[in-house]
């Protein structure tokens, strides 16, 4: 319950959820959190659902004015959240009092911050899911990036505000600059480049342009060689798929990839690092690292029983409200657990 | 899933089969299916369906396609306004394929094109059939702004926009139709594999579609 204001929209400030799924035989795109762990970390903070919708901020952050006592929770890139000009923490749960501001001194780490509410940000679903598609001018707020003076209503927190103190957790990322390690599944079209063009891929440095945004991510590095020319019969395209246009230079495609396209796909990046690639800034290096699908799935379950572990120990340490007793009854002790179970 | 490496009809009516075979079986763990010119893209949760389970099922299923029955595709029928400030490249079509601007439309209106696949932008048709005597090359400058509902040439393939955008091919024609809106209980109009004919409208009548189309809602 509630509403927040926003004072100044920083660079690019966004209403997401986990994405638009179900329409991409449409064309419609994906859209959704680019970090999808840290966006679901943020919400399981909250007390939230994993895909309520939440503000995804760009290396400069928005200044927003709280217009009612909130609970909220930051996680992602360090941005250096500011709360009334106090420094606080990222990745457990703040309580915020109507009337503080909320603001960003600059970015120190990764390149985007999702920042959660308890109860979720309210605003209508469309297709499915509250995210904002931007080039379709459509979910999130008004289909736009925030702007000046924007108000947003945040629904009814699952949590009371009382039991969301504590409610913390590690980052499972570090989002170290330098060289950023990305594994690579081959594939579709991997038999559409010279094994010196996979060779070229695995064994250089890429550098992230400034042509890099949610719809992907444009590489600069040495260049990789196709057989015969890039273009294809046009196909789908997953998320973190690394398309090589004939120009040679790789591309990694994110939330807001369009849904088909007809370039050579050498690779695609594992659902694992692809939150390394959304907190990548222009300048970084990336390294590519060839790995087995069997491999990758290991990594994903391992991964989803963390983020499960986590949930379940947040919200079992706040629903169980556990009293011991002791009674006496005819001289003998006898401790008792009373435990409050809903 | 692939299925050759070729734009047919053949093909396309197989990847339909396929996906409506998949989509009626309700397989647990397969989350999405995009239907490709050439290929079937499947997304799935590893965590619900292995790999190699997926492949059995999957494999079986491309073996018995042959004995599943298709529905019977749709043919909807687009007005357009041809012409004029809505299709100002119609002369320059004409022009390139020595025709009359009538010769061009009555072209482009005679053939009924199949949807392959939609894809690119939310509700854009990649259509297939178009006569190649109004075949024309894509603009040298693209254009920054092409109003949604454009009808437009590139090279040998005919296209509607469905949302505004860049873009740089010849403007033929706009159709008061809207091919998205997120509002509707069916945000896209046209589905893979039914086909499209152009009909071609006065003025008058563009106007009349499109009021009452704002007045429904977009419905």
């Amino acid at each position: 319950m509630g509403q927040i204001k926003i004072i100044s929209p920083g660079l690019l400030t966004t209403v997401q959820d986990l994405g638009r799924y179900g329409y991409q035989q449409y064309g419609v795109s994906v859209s959704g959190a680019m970090d999808h762990v840290a966006a679901r970390l943020a919400n399981i903070i909250a007390g939230n659902d994993e895909d309520d919708a939440l503000l995804e901020i760009t290396l400069i952050g928005p200044k927003i004015e709280f217009m009612d006592n909130e609970v909220i929770a930051i996680t992602g890139g360090d941005l250096q959240p500011h709360i009334n000009d106090m420094p606080v923490r990222m990745y457990q749960a703040l309580e915020v009092k109507k009337g503080e501001i909320l603001s960003f001194k600059g970015n120190k780490k990764g390149c985007r911050a999702y920042l959660a509410f308890a109860g979720g940000i309210d605003v209508p679903v469309v297709m499915g899911s509250r995210s904002t598609f931007l080039k379709a001018k459509i979910g999130g707020y008004e289909g736009r990036p925030l702007k000046a003076g924007d108000i947003l209503s945040i629904g009814n927190p699952h949590i009371p505000a009382s039991k969301m103190l504590g409610r913390k957790t590690d980052n499972f990322y570090t989002y170290d600059s330098g060289k950023i390690r990305l594994r690579v599944v081959l594939g579709p079209q991997d038999d559409a480049f010279t094994n010196r063009g996979i060779e070229t891929l695995f064994s250089n440095e890429y550098t992230v342009t400034n042509k890099s945004d949610r719809m992907g991510y444009t590489l600069n590095g040495p260049l990789i060689e196709h057989k015969n020319g890039a273009d294809i019969i046009s196909d789908g395209i997953a998320m973190g798929a690394i398309q090589v246009p004939s120009n040679g230079n790789p591309i990694i495609m994110m939330a807001d990839r369009q849904t088909t396209g007809g370039y050579t796909k050498i690779g695609n990046v594992i659902s694992v690092d692809l939150p390394k690639v959304a907190q990548a800034k222009p300048g970084d290096i990336i390294v590519f690292e060839r790995i087995g699908l069997k491999e990758a799935h290991k990594l994903y379950k391992q991964l989803e029983d963390k983020i499960q572990s986590l949930k379940e120990f947040l919200n079992n340490n706040i629903k169980r409200n556990i009293k011991h007793y002791n009674i006496k009854i005819n001289s003998k002790t006898y401790k008792v657990k009373v435990e409050e179970i809903y | 899933m692939e299925f050759g490496n070729e734009i047919s009809e053949d093909l396309n009516k197989k990847i339909r089969a396929v996906t409506a075979l998949i989509e009626s079986k309700n397989i647990c763990g397969i989350d999405e299916l995009v239907p490709g010119y050439r290929s079937l893209m499947i997304h799935y949760n590893p965590l619900l369906i292995e790999y190699e389970e997926l492949v059995s099922i999957l494999t079986e299923i491309e073996e018995h396609i042959n004995v599943f029955e298709l529905p019977p595709p749709e043919t909807i029928e687009i007005p357009v306004l041809y012409g004029g400030r809505y299709g100002p490249d119609i002369e320059n079509v004409a022009k390139h394929n020595s025709l009359t601007v009538q010769e061009v439309i009555e072209i482009h209106t005679s053939t009924k094109y199949l949807i392959y696949m939609l894809g690119f932008t939310p509700g854009f048709p990649y259509l297939g059939g178009m006569d190649k005597r109004i075949a024309c090359p894509r603009l040298d400058t693209p254009r920054t702004k092409i109003p949604a509902g454009s009808v437009g040439i590139a090279g040998e393939q005919t296209g509607i926009y469905p949302l505004e955008s860049p873009g740089g091919w010849q403007l033929i024609g706009r159709t008061p139709i809207e091919l998205f809106n997120p509002e509707r209980e069916n945000p896209i109009l046209v589905k893979p594999g039914n086909y499209i004919v152009f009909k071609s409208i006065d003025e008058e009548e563009y106007i009349n579609i499109k009021s009452k189309l704002s007045q429904n809602g977009g419905a």
